[in-house]
């Protein structure tokens, strides 16, 4: 340590003093050379465009149109967004789509906790829960369009099979339909959640299992006195990336139900695109990916408030 | 040491297997629903193996039929190869410069870096959309290529990577006189190489299987790659379910290759990118 200590003085002090190849104009330009590509890609991508849609969201446009025609309109986006009772309901079916996270975890850590102790093929589980995750969303929608048929499809013929007369009819009631997609993101996400619990478990220090053993503390008393706390980072990672992408939900319903049946599965981003891509409605559409954007912000900014309740680091 | 079976251990493992069964019931009913003849596909109760065959007639239609998957597979292919490409070139790249030089405002930049990471990407679309007309990469693969290719993943996951190379290392090539691009190719770079293999193989998995992107920013049918091909398959074909299991088969096939040959990488690289993020 103190040789390092001294190594890292003795360099400081040769950067200033003849302003070798370590530091310098030299150095610095070959960072911004390594990561210009990145970094100029970024700006054209991601960060223009939040600009511009913040521009554009205070207009009436349609892209269409020429940009002769962009008409300022102050706030008249944004009253109409907060008055318009469809973007109300696609925002409170996000909310209510944000249940999958907790039902996700649940399961997630309850397999990561059986797979890392209590079964032989370790590997082999892994690899079969983590199957929905990387199968392509799109296929996955056309396989489950089909098997949550109402009257044929093998879900509800089996339903039937064991006496239940008259099951759900999934995606083609109202009632059901975003039940139905919450149960499509729970089994495809929970292959990545189980992957990131069992790293998390592998942190968790032997001896404190074998210290409850000895007091003779029973499994489940292990499971929520040792697990639950100390996996509680982790728990906090996957519930803030689970919200984001949560938002993010877009294949999965454009393929499945297009938002039907009745805006029962309509969320702010199938909205979102509608609005830009169909009805043509640039200025409108930018300023819903504001609200967005700020409501993702607000409700990530509280969860790490939130989480000094009941976070252990 | 002897190996002593534990029974319990075995009970779960067997419970476990079946739960894991019913888990992958949906992709084990798809092969089988496309290897069928169309009335078969919804009898009941299920015959996961067909009775009668006709697996060679819906594979054909779909691989040349009014879709053809032959292209489609060719475009998707040519985008998500070269996006794989340019996107381990550029996060690699980036990495290194974060990790390993001393650069002015690096821990700025790196910070609106992973601050993008945030942003889900559908509140882009509009006026990337807008961008891509105005320069003239609507409607092209460069542009949908472009679109995946600055990763703020595979740049923090391989960052992690070259901050577990030592500096002495770097350093003494650098007395040695060494530039960082000489530095980069011929030390970091194999020595990384792992983790290159892992950031490539799941910017392939998530590029193939990318929807949106292609949905908005491709217009010609003969551009369209493979996810878009499946979803108007589907409308074209959308009571025919043999057909569309076929189609879906054809789209998931070959990352389930790619998986099954790469998991462990992708599994540890979900973990070193994800668990640190």
């Amino acid at each position: 340590m103190d040789l390092s200590e001294q190594q890292k003085k003795a360099r400081k002090k040769a950067r200033k003093s003849n302003g070798d190849p370590f530091s310098g104009w030299k150095e610095n330009l070959s960072g911004y050379l390594f990561i210009a590509p990145m970094f100029l890609g970024t700006s054209l991508l991601v960060l223009f465009p939040i600009f511009a849609s913040l521009a554009l969201s205070f207009t009436d446009w349609n892209f269409v149109s020429g940009y002769n025609n962009v008409k300022f309109i102050g706030f008249d986006n944004f009253t109409a967004l907060f008055s318009n009772g469809l973007f109300i309901k696609a925002l409170k079916n996000n909310f209510i789509l944000l249940l999958a996270i907790p039902i996700t975890l649940m399961v997630s850590l309850a397999l990561a906790v059986i797979i890392n102790r209590y079964v032989y093929l370790k590997d082999l589980f892994k690899v079969i829960y983590f199957m929905p995750f990387i199968s392509s969303i799109v296929a996955v929608a056309v396989v489950f369009q089909v098997m949550f048929h109402p009257t044929q499809g093998p879900i509800n013929q089996f339903l039937m099979s064991i006496g239940i007369d008259h099951p759900p009819e999934w995606i083609a009631d109202v009632t059901y339909s975003l039940p139905s997609v919450m149960l499509i993101m729970i089994w495809t996400s929970i292959g990545f959640n189980l992957i990131i619990y069992l790293a998390g478990l592998q942190n968790i220090p032997k001896e404190l299992y074998e210290a409850a053993q000895i007091d003779g503390a029973s499994a489940w008393f292990q499971f929520t006195k040792i697990t639950i706390p100390l996996v509680s980072p982790t728990t906090f990672l996957l519930l803030v990336t689970g919200v984001i992408s949560s938002f993010k939900v877009f294949d999965l319903i454009i393929v499945l139900t297009e938002g039907g049946p009745a805006n029962s599965t309509l969320t702010p981003v199938v909205y979102l695109y509608q609005q830009a891509f169909i009805e043509l409605k640039t200025g409108y559409a930018s300023a819903i990916a504001l609200v967005m954007f700020i409501i993702i912000l607000i409700i990530t900014y509280l969860q790490f408030i939130g989480q000094k309740k009941w976070v252990n680091y | 040491m002897t190996f002593r079976l534990d029974t319990r251990k075995l009970i779960t493992t067997i419970i476990m297997a079946i739960i894991g069964l019913a888990f992958l019931m949906p992709f084990f009913w798809m092969i089988s629903a496309s290897l069928k003849v169309e009335e078969d596909v919804l009898t009941f109760p299920i015959q996961w193996i067909p009775d009668t065959w006709h697996a060679i007639e819906n594979y054909k239609e779909v691989w040349t039929g009014s879709m053809p998957f032959l292209l489609l597979y060719w475009n998707s292919i040519k985008v998500t190869v070269l996006t794989t490409l340019t996107s381990v070139t550029i996060s690699c790249l980036a990495a290194y410069g974060f990790a390993k030089i001393n650069f002015k405002g690096s821990n700025v930049l790196f910070l609106v870096v992973l601050a993008t990471y945030m942003i889900p990407p559908q509140t882009l679309l509009v006026t990337q959309f807008l961008l891509y007309r105005w320069i003239g990469l609507y409607d092209t693969h460069t542009g949908l290529i472009l679109l995946n290719s600055f990763s703020v993943f595979g740049t923090f996951m391989l960052r992690q990577f070259y901050l577990g190379i030592s500096n002495e290392i770097i350093e003494s090539a650098r007395m040695d006189g060494a530039g960082h691009f000489r530095i980069f190719t011929a030390i970091a770079l194999p020595l990384v190489r792992p983790a290159i293999a892992t950031y490539a193989i799941l910017r392939f998995i998530w590029t193939w299987n990318d929807f949106q992107y292609p949905l908005i920013f491709l217009r010609t049918e003969a551009l369209y790659t493979i996810q878009l091909g499946v979803q108007s398959f589907s409308d074209q074909h959308g009571s025919v379910y043999s057909l569309m299991m076929a189609a879906s088969v054809s789209a998931i096939l070959p990352l389930l290759i790619i998986f099954i040959i790469g998991q462990k990488n992708v599994i540890e690289g979900i973990q070193l990118g994800g668990v640190k993020g």
